[in-house]
């Protein structure tokens, strides 16, 4: 790129006639001192949270090392957890199970009353009502996970165990994974209140998405005579549904994270439960909450790994998330 | 174009709102025929729907008396109650309306339950805690400690005294570390955008994943294990910080990127270098939204538990420096009493709960009333006289 | 009418004397857009006291031609040029002048109206002292100089301190008139500045134009042939051919390219054949 001075050039009225072999110049002095300055200087707030962020990833990786080079592949399978023990024996098996069927308990309730409230507030609901209530959602969204477990502890399980251990009486015997030899502190009251927790930030993502269906769309839906769930059916769903499939996976990451309502319902056992209304049960993020005052050096690091372990996960259901937010395009899909 | 469209022009959206009324005031007083307000239902629906429950409610009397041999519990006679309720009224609509009406009556019906499902807590949630938390709540609660506070104390002894101070310390600190970083960062990924954004914005949107007790552990097993700091304040805020700073990046930057272009554009011309233009023009511009990117981002990690309970130490006696010694803050005050065998430490819980409650509502008003007083800044407009310049 | 001093500035010119205002010359300017060439080879010269237009259909290369006066252009990454700007002979893609100063020295308004909606009236007046760090002996009167050369003065004086986001389009507008004024430029670019605005507005802008013509250059980009007509002195046809850059047709005397144009393509544009 040669810079053309202006001596090399030569005004024309009509440049068509003239030759014209012109590079693009090189432009200087795009920058004074000061915004070098203030380029440098941002650039490495920037730089800052890339090394801070990236360093947890790394240093989560290479404390875990210790703990996945003695429990190798059996870490994936092994049940109890005694790190510290001699010989050590511990995995995540168990804590994955039960984080992942709490969670799975919970987005099966929340997916639905998440689909549904956003569909009320956006089509059922009064206009004046409206924005009131999609503000309650947002604020519950913002409610600590701790007040909703305590509240799950004090309120909502003693008021479910009863109608529990009916359907445990009435349905233990003949049907498969109903029996429990008591009930209460059981992953299916831990994922129930994770539901609660999950429920108004997947509404409130997933509301805020199908408002943005074309209005024109749906009142050329009603204009036909359709009732409002033709209108639902037609328009807001097939729009909405990768904004559905991401605002759960984002309540689902929530779900698999969750510390303390776990901690605090569940009895705590490290062996993989079948029978979900039976107590017992442990959760990657609630076993490290419980283990790690007594954890020692490879305890720790045992730890670390299954943080690693629930990370991975989380980051992944994530990821899968944005990929599906970002394929949602108005019009495309039927 | 012109900006103050939404104020002065009638509104020319919301088409449902026009009245036939509101241009009858300025004229003579003539007679304004009554208003009419269009409903979807009629009075029939209403039978239909009445008429349904009140048929499924005898049909599961019948079912529980006299045919099943289940115990009559109250949950399951409304379960059941409900589940007879759905068909019996898409049978009858059906009947009159056909089945495109009745499938719609339906759905909205389910519709409406689901998000009572949603609604319902928040209610429960609220109520129960307000309910158990004013029974202990006594002004000494925010003067006193758990320092001399014993196993026969009565609930209203004693005070979360030390977690308040503990949980405003710690809130501000994460706050000073998260925010200015994270805006830094906003500010590069949206009006730098060098070659640093994409690895950037790829590590926040990864650490939004990041759960709370990974930070805790992360900050606890570098620093607290090996004995490079000892367990205080000062961690749990910087467990903290890094669950704000990706939420508070990625926020600020979708705030930054609403500032029009159009707004750099006109700075530049006038012969701002780029950093004034960013600190006078776009920032400012977008300050409504930074400070409710800001604050929900502290409502998001005040009531966050794992972290702190890795981190912090917790401790009953009043603590007010952050960098030394173990400090407690608000849940970790209520999650030691309500694990508590005591009846008189689970109460006191519910005082902090109450307490932790309130916090996040005040933070979710505040967010919302600088939410709102962003776009185009509502002032008193007072008759200044000719050049004068005030409120500087 | 007073108008204070501020840095950089020469003394205000009476009313009779000669033109004030910067002499801009394009030379030679060519433009790409990564790989495609917008235009190519204009030389126009643009005259203190006279208020060149730039005329022709979209997508001719004027806009951009006009961005690249005050360094605007280069502001998309993939944006290059070649040829040189000489303001009173300096050029200002040289080393010679700062890009900031240039773009002092060179104001510009757009084709809609951008206050900033975080400051009011008044601040934004005087926003482009902030933003170049320059200071002034006394604020306020250059506010109220600057609102008056920009025809806003009497609408606003008793608002100062109100957002600007409540003024009506024109005003706006004229707000972002005087906000340039403020920094006192040698000339002022307007790119198609009343395509946003009623014609009572448009009309007021015009006023406006022709009132400051004698005090800083002003060079208009417009796709309104009566407006080229009635505020402009000088005037420049573009035109592009299809998949080919734009390029100066004809440029001339407002007066002559009107009546009497040489090439009958700018005939058949200002007579409305196309375009």
């Amino acid at each position: 790129m040669q810079p053309t001075g202006p001596e090399g050039s030569v005004t024309s009225d009509m440049p068509e006639k003239g030759p014209h072999a012109q590079e693009p110049r090189k432009l200087e002095a795009r920058l004074t001192d000061a915004d070098r300055l203030y380029r440098a200087f941002v650039a490495s707030g920037a730089g800052a949270t890339l090394v801070l962020i990236t360093l947890i990833g790394v240093f989560l990786l290479i404390g875990a090392l210790p703990a996945l080079r003695t429990a190798g592949l059996s870490f994936l399978t092994t049940q109890p957890w005694a790190p510290d023990g001699q010989p050590p024996k511990f995995g995540v098996a168990a804590m994955m199970f039960g984080t992942f069927v709490s969670a799975a308990v919970a987005m099966v309730i929340t997916v639905p009353v998440a689909v549904c409230t956003s569909l009320f507030i956006n089509e059922y609901a009064p206009r004046s009502l409206r924005r009131g209530l999609t503000s309650l959602v947002d604020l519950m969204a913002a409610i600590p996970s701790l007040i909703f477990a305590i509240w799950g502890l004090f309120l909502l399980v003693p008021l479910l165990q009863p109608i529990e251990d009916w359907a445990v009486a009435q349905f233990g015997g003949w049907m498969p994974l109903m029996e429990a030899s008591a009930t209460g502190g059981s992953l299916f009251n831990a994922g129930l209140i994770i539901a609660c927790m999950a429920i108004p930030i997947t509404t409130s993502i997933i509301r805020e998405v199908l408002a943005q269906a074309p209005r024109h769309e749906c009142e050329g839906a009603l204009a036909l005579g359709g009732t409002r769930w033709g209108m639902i059916t037609a328009v807001i769903l097939p729009f909405g549904r990768s904004g559905i499939v991401g605002g759960s996976m984002l309540g689902l990451g929530r779900a698999l994270g969750e510390t303390l309502a776990a901690t605090l319902i569940l009895s705590i056992a490290f062996e993989i439960k079948p029978r979900i209304l039976e107590n017992g049960g442990i959760t990657v993020a609630s076993g490290i909450a419980i283990e790690f005052r007594d954890a020692q050096e490879l305890g720790l690091s045992a730890l670390m790994a299954a943080g690693l372990a629930l990370f991975l996960v989380t980051f992944a259901i994530n990821f899968l998330a944005a990929l599906v937010a970002n394929r949602s395009r108005p019009g495309a899909g039927a | 174009m012109t900006a103050p469209e939404t104020k002065a022009l009638p509104s020319t959206s919301g088409t449902g709102e026009r009245r036939p009324d509101t241009d009858a005031g300025a004229g003579p007083p003539r007679k304004v025929p009554p208003r009419r307000r269009p409903r979807a239902w009629r009075w029939t629906d209403m039978m239909e729907t009445a008429g349904s429950l009140v048929a499924a409610f005898f049909l599961t009397w019948l079912l529980f008396t006299r045919l099943l041999p289940f115990r009559v519990m109250p949950v399951a006679f409304a379960v059941v109650w409900y589940a007879l309720f759905l068909p019996i009224h898409w049978l009858v609509t059906k009947d009159g309306q056909g089945r495109p009406a009745a499938k719609d009556r339906l759905v909205t019906v389910l519709i409406g339950t689901g998000a009572m499902f949603a609604f319902a807590p928040i209610v429960f949630v609220i109520g129960y805690v307000g309910y158990r938390g004013l029974k202990v709540l006594r002004p000494n609660f925010f003067t006193e400690t758990m320092q001399i506070v014993g196993p026969l104390s009565k609930a209203t002894e004693g005070g979360a005294l030390h977690s308040i101070i503990g949980t405003l310390e710690q809130l501000a600190l994460a706050t000073a570390i998260a925010v200015p970083l994270g805006v830094l960062t906003a500010v590069y990924l949206s009006e730098i955008q060098g070659p640093l954004a994409r690895p950037v914005r790829l590590v926040a949107d990864a650490m939004t994943a990041l759960p709370s007790i990974v930070a805790g552990l992360f900050v606890y097993s570098l620093l607290i294990k090996p004995h490079l700091w000892l367990q205080s304040g000062i961690l749990g805020s910087l467990a903290l910080a890094i669950l704000m700073l990706p939420t508070v990046t990625i926020t600020a930057e979708q705030v930054l990127r609403v500032v029009p272009g159009s707004l750099r554009e006109a700075a530049l011309a006038l012969g701002a270098p780029y950093w004034r233009s960013v600190l006078l023009v776009v920032l400012p511009t977008a300050r409504a939204g930074l400070a409710t990117a800001v604050i929900l981002g502290m409502a998001r990690v005040v009531g966050e538990t794992a972290p702190v309970l890795m981190t912090t130490g917790g401790t009953t006696v009043l603590n007010t420096n952050p960098f030394s010694g173990h400090q407690d803050n608000l849940p970790l005050f209520v999650f030691t009493q309500i694990r508590s065998s005591q009846e008189t430490q689970v109460e006191r819980a519910w005082g902090g709960a109450l307490i932790l409650l309130v916090v996040v509502l005040l933070l979710f008003v505040l967010a919302r009333i600088a939410g709102s007083a962003g776009s185009g800044r509502r002032r008193a407009r007072f008759p200044g006289r000719g050049g004068q310049r005030r409120g500087r | 009418m007073t108008v204070p001093d501020v840095q950089h500035t020469r003394p205000m010119p009476e009313a009779d004397a000669r033109p004030a205002g910067g002499v801009l010359e394009g030379v030679d300017v060519s433009c790409w857009f990564g790989s495609r060439k917008v235009l190519e080879g204009v030389g126009i010269k643009m005259d203190a006291g006279v208020v060149t237009a730039l005329i022709g259909p979209s997508g001719c290369g004027k806009s951009t031609f006009l961005r690249t006066l005050n360094r605007m252009h280069e502001l998309v990454p993939i944006a290059t040029l070649a040829g040189s700007v000489l303001l009173d002979g300096d050029d200002i893609y040289g080393a010679g002048l700062r890009l900031t100063e240039v773009r002092r020295r060179i104001g510009m308004v757009f084709q809609k109206p951008n206050p900033f909606p975080a400051m009011t009236i008044a601040d934004n007046v005087a926003a482009g002292l902030k933003l170049t760090g320059t200071k002034v002996r006394d604020r306020d009167e250059l506010i109220e100089a600057s609102l008056r050369r920009a025809g806003l003065w009497n609408e606003v004086r008793n608002r100062l301190d109100a957002p600007a986001g409540g003024l009506s389009g024109g005003q706006q507008q004229r707000l972002c008139i005087a906000r340039s004024l403020a920094v006192s430029p040698d000339v002022l670019l307007m790119d198609e500045p009343c395509s946003a605005l009623d014609p009572t507005s448009t009309r007021r802008i015009e006023e406006t134009i022709l009132e400051l013509k004698d005090q800083v250059t002003i060079v208009i980009v417009t796709h309104n042939m009566q407006q080229a007509q009635r505020v402009s002195q000088h005037c420049a046809f573009f035109l592009a051919a299809e998949n080919e850059p734009g390029r100066v047709v004809e440029q001339g005397p407002t007066e002559q390219i009107f009546s009497d144009p040489e090439d009958p393509r700018t005939a058949d544009y200002v007579n409305g054949r196309f375009g």
